[in-house]
């Protein structure tokens, strides 16, 4: 790994100035970027923590809404949304293993948009707002394909909020080495209607499959699903699965995730 | 850079670049070998120690994220007198290891395991052991060993 130099701010307003330097990275919980910097991928002159500002950090939940901040661990998430969003908090206490749960945070995960990330599937499912230093995205504008979202450089996410929907679940099949999704399926289901997204299967990173949508917001049952189809088009091929296998066992879980939701 | 930092109750300082793992800074630095660097890819979990309570990976996290903060590696796992705590007897007793290489990080996580959770399910070990790679033993008998150190009967499905 290349050297840099490693700064902590206590506050938004000093990480954004940290971060004004073309050649500096925002670090969040660093499960996925300390990893790729031991690559040399990745090669920052300077590292801003951003684990030493307390106002990113914790939940809130109020009336039908969840809030996260930025810093706060998939562990924080597991254990305090399990009442208030059961389906968010099983997501977040099966992303990777204990250790990277201790570490790694929504705001990172979210900021990376790995291709087969979970929290992904769960902000575009549940129609989430993510809040940053500057504005507020909705979920439906942020994700921009793979590794890519509409945050702007110097920009952070501050926050996430997720409407609670009144009935839930993700199901994901998981790569056993990496622990990565196969594919993972977050169904939400809300008075207006279901939300359907997708994760680890499609070039163009999570997605929303509008199809099973609107089969599902007439009939929410894993029925509804089982004649549809998802086109092949588009989805992974590799070592591990061809795209038709994706766009396959997308659907299933699909079908799974609306009987696991009830 | 400087860093400080308790570990195993003792206040340690030690010279430290921005890019030092905390695996590193603990082996190189203060002398620490019994925190094992397996992979160094964030895959096997034999660098497990724990900062302020929490397991994590001391390969993913450097040094200098630790300043200030309470660690505890397998150094200070055993009993004030000395003699090996109950989950490193309960290892020892139900053979939870072979080559002993996993073994610092296998106890860390079993020791952060019966915190949060005294008297786990089979299941609830064998998914809080998904970050901890063995390839001795086929996790039985650690699975067996962190029953015993929890005081509930040994008793595991063959597979």
């Amino acid at each position: 790994m290349y050297n840099f130099d490693f700064v902590k701010p206590s506050t938004v307003e000093e990480a954004v100035a940290a971060l004004a330097d073309d050649e500096a990275q925002p670090l969040s919980g660093g499960q996925t970027l300390i990893p790729t910097m031991k690559q040399r991928l990745n090669a920052p002159e300077t590292l801003v923590s951003l684990l030493g500002i307390e106002a990113l950090k914790g939940v809130t939940v109020g009336g039908d809404r969840v809030t996260i901040g930025a810093a706060t661990t998939h562990a924080t998430v597991a254990r305090e949304v399990a009442e208030a969003y059961p389906a968010l908090a099983a997501l977040a206490g099966n992303i990777g293993d204990p250790a990277v749960r201790n570490r790694g945070t929504i705001g990172g995960s979210l900021a990376n948009n790995d291709p087969a990330a979970c929290y992904p599937a769960a902000a575009l499912a549940s129609g989430a707002t993510v809040v940053t230093n500057r504005r507020e995205i909705p979920a439906d504008e942020y994700f921009e394909g793979m590794f890519a979202t509409a945050l702007e450089e110097g920009e952070i996410i501050t926050r996430v909020t997720f409407p609670i929907p009144e009935a839930a679940a993700y199901v994901k099949f998981e790569q056993p080495a990496s622990r990565f999704a196969l594919a993972g399926v977050f169904v939400a289901k809300f008075a207006g209607g279901v939300r359907v997204a997708i994760t680890g299967a499609s070039e163009e990173g999570v997605f929303r499959w509008s199809e099973a949508e609107e089969a599902l917001s007439g009939n929410f049952s894993a029925g509804a699903v089982s004649a549809l189809s998802l086109d092949a088009d588009g989805m992974m091929a590799d070592l591990h699965g061809s795209a038709e296998y994706r766009a396959h066992l997308a659907k299933v879980l699909t079908g799974r995730a609306v009987t696991a939701a009830g | 850079m400087k860093v400080t930092m308790h570990v195993n109750g003792r206040q340690v300082s030690g010279e430290a670049e921005g890019r030092t793992l905390l695996s590193a800074f603990l082996r190189e630095e203060l002398g620490l070998t019994g925190t094992h660097i397996g992979c160094d890819t964030s895959q096997c979990g034999a660098c497990t120690v724990h900062v302020d309570g929490k397991q994590v990976k001391s390969c993913t996290m450097f040094a200098a994220e630790a300043e200030g903060a309470e660690v505890t590696t397998i150094e200070g796992m055993a009993n004030a007198d000395g003699s090996l705590s109950a989950i490193q007897q309960a290892f020892q007793d139900y053979h939870g290891l072979q080559c002993g290489f996993c073994t610092p990080g296998m106890v860390m996580a079993a020791a952060a395991l019966l915190e949060e959770i005294p008297q786990p399910t089979e299941a609830q070990i064998r998914h809080h052991l998904d970050g901890n790679i063995c390839r001795c033993t086929g996790y039985h008998n650690i699975v067996k060993a962190i029953q015993a150190a929890s005081g509930q009967p040994v008793a595991v499905a063959a597979e």
